[in-house]
């Protein structure tokens, strides 16, 4: 039976959120309790009495009858959060748990507020959205991360007595405070989307269903006038444009396509479009983020035509890129864009002062680069490389490439 | 690393209209360089400078240009992070500004405290 786990997939997370919003989120845990009570009660009841009509009303009459229960019986806890509810205790019995679609929308986007709170680690953060915020199970998150479930347990507990310790509230930020509230949110759901597409797991479907809710997530925030920004659209432009290559980017064995020999035919228009359509919202206001250059840099790489200004263009993207933010990966990438748009000579010149000498990318660059040049150079860097490479897939991708010089 | 700043400096030459390319091209030289610069680690930010401006002297003295006295006129500048003056230097051999007659000053940045 497909439906409970799907169901799980996308009621667990608004439930939580809108009693997180009613009990306040340093009792997450009693929220989520509640729900996972739920969903335990319909796994048992459906599976003997058959599915009700409408399957969605019925998780959230049980949900609101729980915390009714909930309530009644601590009566201490009631008493203490009475003044944040405006409940008295005797008035809790006709409490209703407000489940309209609009409270569940304005919880959830409170709740990516508080969990992406610039004083909880972005580790914990990722953690808490994809439990709360997503609703994947533990063993999933656990998955995703190559951890264990105890582990995983571990961080999320740490990282709800951060919650509490901070004293973190589910409202929106004030007005001046947001944009860099903004900031530490795009942050985060780009982190969460990299999970997913740069994730060493196995699990092709779950990686990309962790893409698939960063871009929910992205998108709930472009919805809101009070929350839609520049950068959120280019970031979500940025996700389209690489999720339209899901399919092509991997062969039946889970083993990594690059993109020079991927079926262009297997990319998703419809994907492309969207991001086209996100990168034109993007272009607002006067500031120029790393995720509009990324976003720009991906829509050259989804031309599947020959484009003499192409690499052009990525180089000069990668160069505005550098100034922002260096890393290793942008530089290698700005090397191989130098390499396509000047020859590969002016870029071996250029690679040889990278300080990269411990990566396997940057030898797998330079074997890359000497491939036509210098034969001997080139199986060097590759060797080299193989050495310093960790997971097996990198290894195996390097392998191919020795064999095929 | 320590920083240090390049001062761009070039004598302006006279009536001379660059056209698009001619910009674009000079643009995109420059854009690479300091993409260069950046690719290694090495580059911390930097302005270019308008001809725009006026220069405050003593007595409420207020002149048009910032070049009023000066053949040489500061371009741009770019803060970088270097090991020593000499990797400073090193670094600032490929500016585009060499090609075109001009120079570039490495000083040694000072923390204030």
């Amino acid at each position: 039976m497909q439906l409970l786990p799907n169901l799980f997939r996308t009621e667990f997370r608004k439930i939580v959120a809108v009693l997180c919003k009613l009990f306040g989120l340093s009792n997450m845990q009693v929220a989520e309790d509640i729900v996972s009570d739920t969903f335990l009660l319909a796994a048992e009841t459906w599976g003997m009495k058959g599915v009700p009509d409408n399957p969605t009303a019925w998780l959230y009459t049980v949900a609101k009858n729980k915390t009714r229960d909930y309530l009644r019986r601590h009566t201490l806890f009631t008493n203490k959060i009475s003044g944040d509810i405006k409940y008295s205790s005797d008035a809790s019995e006709e409490m209703q748990l407000d489940l309209s679609p609009e409270n569940i929308t304005d919880s959830q986007l409170q709740m990516i507020f508080a969990i992406c709170h610039p004083s909880i680690p972005a580790t914990a953060q990722i953690g808490l959205a994809l439990r709360i915020l997503c609703g994947l199970g533990i063993d999933e998150i656990a998955d995703a991360f190559l951890s264990n479930k105890q582990t995983i347990n571990k961080r999320l507990f740490r990282a709800k007595e951060k919650l509490r310790e901070q004293q973190i509230e589910m409202v929106l930020p004030a007005e001046e405070e947001l944009p860099t509230r903004i900031d530490n949110v795009v942050t985060t759901l780009y982190l969460l989307f990299n999970e997913g597409y740069y994730s060493a797991s196995q699990n092709t479907s779950l990686r990309k269903d962790l893409c698939l809710e960063a871009m929910r997530l992205t998108y709930l925030l472009i919805e809101n006038p009070r929350t839609n920004s520049p950068a959120l659209n280019a970031l979500l432009s940025l996700f389209c444009f690489h999720a339209s290559r899901f399919d092509a980017r991997q062969n039946e064995a889970g083993e990594i396509i690059l993109y020079e020999e991927q079926d262009k035919s297997k990319w998703d228009d419809e994907l492309i479009f969207r991001g086209e359509y996100f990168l034109n919202k993007a272009a607002t206001g006067n500031t120029i983020s790393k995720y509009h250059l990324e976003a720009a840099i991906a829509y050259w790489h989804t031309l599947k035509q020959p484009n003499p200004e192409k690499w052009e263009n990525i180089l000069q993207l990668y160069n505005q890129l550098l100034q922002i933010e260096y890393s290793p990966i942008i530089a290698l990438n700005r090397t191989y864009a130098l390499a396509k748009a000047n020859g590969f000579k002016a870029a071996i010149k250029e690679a040889e002062k990278l300080d990269l000498k411990e990566s396997h990318l940057y030898h797998t660059l330079l074997g890359e680069l000497y491939k036509d040049i210098d034969h001997n150079k080139s199986l060097n860097h590759l060797q080299l490389a193989l050495k310093k490479a960790k997971t097996d897939t990198d290894k195996s991708l390097i392998q191919k490439k020795i064999s095929q010089l | 690393m320590t920083q240090f700043m390049m001062i761009f400096r070039s004598t302006p030459l006279a009536n001379v209209q660059l056209s698009p390319e001619q910009i674009q091209a000079s643009i995109q030289t420059w854009t690479e360089w300091i993409g260069n610069l950046a690719a290694q680690g090495n580059f911390v930010s930097t302005n270019r400078i308008g001809f725009e401006g006026k220069t405050v002297k003593p007595n409420n003295i207020i002149t048009e240009g910032p070049y009023a006295e000066v053949k040489e006129v500061v371009g741009g500048y770019m803060l970088v992070k270097a090991n020593s003056l000499d990797e400073a230097v090193e670094l600032a051999q490929g500016c585009p500004i060499l090609k075109i007659g001009g120079h570039v000053e490495v000083r040694n940045i000072m923390a204030l405290n």
